[in-house]
């Protein structure tokens, strides 16, 4: 998502103090502990931290195709002494936990780190999750820095922590540290030796005898780790001079309680699993109440009101989104019995919404286009660009939960159909990369299970909504290096989709696509449909002259406008009456020309052929036709 | 400028849509803050920014700068790319804060559908609602030397002397950026800086002309 934000890699020998957004501090850091191997699946507010690791060339970086085979790369890795790193959004390590689980049994040789960035205010995710959970749930470890220097100082800790108690460690990150820049010092590089893979099946091999001796390892280290935690000095006492509150926080949280209360004392949790109840009994005694501040579940809370601490927290605050101090400053001062200080304030003022759209040109607007145009059909959906196919004026996507859940849910629609919806067309759509990361599972269970659903695979070789990130369909890898490419209608002929069934449509050529679709949903077994027009984001895409609207020649019907396309304008409205007494709302166009790649999607909904070249109109005007050569990217 | 927490903090917001280049604005404001010894914070709410949506950009600098969020209410300056943009972040504006803002319209899809109406006069209605606003059509200027693109720098010139620091650091910081690029993307964003810079002047006139 954050592309815009630019991807910059301080010198080796770097000055003093740099702006630098957490992710790039994580990135910085990840380089100086000496790792030597990191992996990821990009997804937002994380990417950008693998995009900077990648540009350091001592460490091999990849984008793995999801988040569990990153931890496991990060794990061999790590089993083999070296440093290593892997990094994901808060629903990646809901992919990645299987490997986690047990690797807090068998532990590491080489340091583990796991960046985990949590989505806290629902920036672009599905849901808002609170991963401090999978510290307690893997008996591991958590940091949770609060601004770009301690993401830059703590991952550096997690390093140190990871190895000194050979436990995969979680660096906790929100969207709130990932994107923020502020200024941080860092350091240099420091090479490590590697001690090479130990044979040892009774650490490495975890089957249920050597799992089961593992355990009492595994809670021993955490009784260590909460002893760690008692003298951390990742854990820091702040005691102010206003003692009738005072907080126990975590992560940016931390910024916002300062900002709010600044004579307040404050116990700010950096190793914030296991807690140190010891220390945090000796804080709370020092104070008249303790409140505590953590986005966004009750986490902390709860652990200490179970060890017989008298504190609040979700009673008085909300259980999602950030803790800013507009929303702790009244919550502090209802608790306190005071009135909030009266402050000027600035009505807002109502404006339309401005939901994402998809892009000038992108391929996805043809296939909602087209899938607009369809009756009788449900369409599970997926995560990437392509879920805004839900929204206007497509209204094309029924269902959206998780990486790759349009396949399982489709087949679960076509069998739990109900009788008066026998008829029903069931179609998933699905990304090219999100079918890889985790759809193909999915469609080999509609293949054995005998389905009747069509898929259509969108390929735009990239990882659309994330900046256009490479992944195996796209043929390059993480640098941008030729990578080999997988041949998406060979791998579903593979995974039992008959050929007849398999077809390779261009996603600018509606009336295709349109018949294709048609035919294919009437057919009761699995078919693909796969679409291959690039992301107008990436460099394989080569943009067209761009179309103009003959003012005389629109009628103001307004198919166009049912493309979607951003960079189409109403003009004027108008309101007539038919002859056969009919109302008709017209809305007469105009192409932004200067944004228009040429991709002619247009063109084909235009009765009065009125889109032309913007060159045409400087000739005499001449005839002009629609025609295969209107094609981008071919 | 404005109190918050125990340190004298500025407060400056950038606003606009996806693509904008209102992250990068921003970016340079916090390094001209920098350059001048100032601790920096810069944040965004930036949702699915690149796709054309919402994009609001927080700087925040002084002597220590702790939540990166400019809380609502206490913005000194509203940097509006868009003219619709400024209008739904006006709030985030202290009372006696100051908009300059591009009265170019960027209108979206939703709005074109017929689903929900453009303000009519977005600089009116933020006047009439007691804000004070410097209004100029950066949109215009910028392509008119030649590339919308220069619009941020247009933006940026406009800011300039509305800071706590002088015109001269931020326009060090812009043209720095293109120095190692082509000789005349030096000199086109100077003039871009220095068109924005008037364009402000002359909105600032006139709407003093007007208040008498």
């Amino acid at each position: 998502m954050s592309a815009e934000a630019a991807i910059s890699i301080p010198p080796m020998t770097a000055p003093s103090r740099l702006l630098m957004s957490g992710n790039e501090a994580v990135a910085r850091a990840v380089w100086e502990a000496g790792v030597r191997v990191a992996a990821a699946y990009p997804g937002t507010p994380s990417t950008e931290i693998l995009e900077c690791v990648a540009a350091y060339p001592a460490i091999y970086t990849e984008w793995s195709v999801n988040e569990k085979v990153s931890l496991e790369v990060a794990f061999g890795a790590a089993m083999a002494g070296s440093r290593s790193f892997c990094a994901m959004k808060h629903v990646g390590m809901n992919v990645a936990s299987d490997a986690l689980m047990t690797m807090t049994l068998t532990g590491v040789a080489g340091g583990l780190v796991i960046a985990i960035a949590d989505d806290v205010g629902l920036s672009s995710s599905q849901n808002e999750q609170d991963s401090r959970y999978w510290g307690r749930f893997a008996h591991v470890p958590l940091l949770e820095p609060a601004d770009s220097q301690e993401a830059h100082d703590f991952t550096l800790a997690a390093f140190e922590l990871s190895e000194r108690f050979e436990v995969p460690v979680i660096l906790r990150l929100t969207t709130r540290i990932c994107h923020v820049k502020g200024l941080v010092s860092i350091g240099e590089r420091n090479e490590r030796p590697v001690a090479g893979f130990t044979k040892d099946v009774s650490r490495w091999v975890m089957v249920p005898s050597a799992a089961g001796r593992r355990l009492p390892l595994m809670f021993e280290r955490e009784r260590r780790l909460r002893a760690e935690a008692e003298i951390s000095d990742l854990n820091v006492v702040e005691l102010g001079s206003d003692r009738r509150i005072g907080f126990v926080t975590s992560g940016p949280a931390y910024m916002h309680v300062r900002e709010s209360f600044p004579d307040a004392p404050v116990f700010k949790l950096g190793l914030s699993f296991p807690l140190p109840f010891a220390s945090l009994r000796r804080f709370a005694d020092q104070c008249e109440q303790l409140v505590v501040v953590e986005e966004v579940e009750p986490l902390i809370e709860t652990e200490l009101k179970a060890q017989g601490f008298n504190v609040t927290g979700k009673d008085i605050l909300p259980l999602s989104g950030e803790l800013s101090p507009q929303v702790l400053k009244p919550a502090i001062a209802h608790l306190l019995g005071e009135a909030l200080a009266e402050q000027a304030k600035t009505a807002p003022m109502p404006v339309f919404p401005r939901p994402p759209t998809m892009c000038v040109a992108c391929p996805h607007l043809g296939v909602y286009y087209t899938l607009s145009q369809l009756r009788n059909v449900t369409i599970s959906g997926d995560i990437g660009c392509y879920t805004l196919g839900f929204g206007q004026p497509w209204n094309a996507l029924d269902a959206c939960i998780s990486m790759g859940a349009s396949m399982g849910m489709a087949l679960g629609l076509d069998k739990g159909r109900s009788d008066a919806e026998k008829d029903k067309k069931i179609v998933a759509v699905i990304g090219d990369s999100t079918f890889l990361h985790m759809g193909m599972q999915g469609l080999l269970d509609i293949v054995y299970n005998r389905g009747n659903v069509t898929v259509l695979l969108l390929d735009n070789r990239a990882v659309g909504m994330t900046g256009g990130q490479d992944n195996p369909g796209s043929g390059r890898d993480i640098h941008g290096q030729e990578a080999p490419r997988v041949d998406f209608a060979n791998l579903v002929k593979a995974l039992g989709v008959r050929e007849e069934r398999v077809h390779v449509v261009n996603a600018y050529e509606l009336p295709v696509l349109l018949k294709t679709l048609r035919e294919e949903t009437k057919i009761p077994e699995p078919s693909v449909i796969i679409t291959s027009q690039p992301c107008v984001l990436i460099k394989d895409y080569h943009a067209l002259k761009p179309y103009t609207v003959i003012e005389d020649k629109c009628t103001g019907c307004g198919n166009c406008i049912d493309v979607g396309c951003p960079a189409i304008h109403v003009t004027r409205r108008d309101r007539v009456t038919k002859a056969s007494g009919r109302e008709v709302d017209l809305a007469f166009v105009r192409i932004e020309s200067a944004a228009c790649t040429g991709c002619g999607l247009c063109l084909k909904p235009c009765a009065p052929d009125a889109i032309v070249h913007v060159d045409t109109l400087a000739m005499p005007i001449k005839v002009v036709r629609k025609s295969a050569e209107l094609t981008p990217g071919a | 400028m404005s109190e918050s927490g125990k340190f004298d903090t500025t407060n400056i917001l950038v606003v606009g849509t996806g693509g904008q280049g209102v992250m990068t604005a921003t970016e340079i404001l916090a390094e001209a803050a920098i350059a001048l010894g100032h601790d920096v914070k810069k944040t965004e709410v930036a949702g699915m920014a690149q796709r054309g949506g919402v994009v609001s950009s927080h700087l925040r600098f002084g002597p220590k700068v702790l939540s990166p969020q400019i809380t609502p209410g206490s913005a000194d300056v509203l940097l509006g790319f868009e003219a619709a943009e400024a209008m739904r972040w006006r709030h985030m504006l202290r009372p006696e804060g100051l908009v300059l803002m591009n009265t170019g319209r960027l209108v979206p899809p939703i709005v074109e559908l017929g689903l929900y109406d453009y303000p009519d006069d977005p600089v009116a209605e933020m006047r009439a609602a007691g804000t004070h606003v410097f209004a100029f059509d950066a949109s215009m200027i910028a392509q008119e030397l030649g590339d919308i693109r220069l619009g941020n720098t247009v933006m940026l010139g406009a800011i300039s002397d509305h800071l706590p620091f002088p015109a001269e650091v931020l326009e060090r910081c812009i043209l720095k950026r293109f120095a190692s690029k082509k000789a005349e993307l030096v000199e086109l964003n100077r003039r871009a800086f220095a068109a924005g810079r008037a364009a402000a002047e002359a909105a600032a006139k006139a709407e003093a002309a007007a208040a008498l």
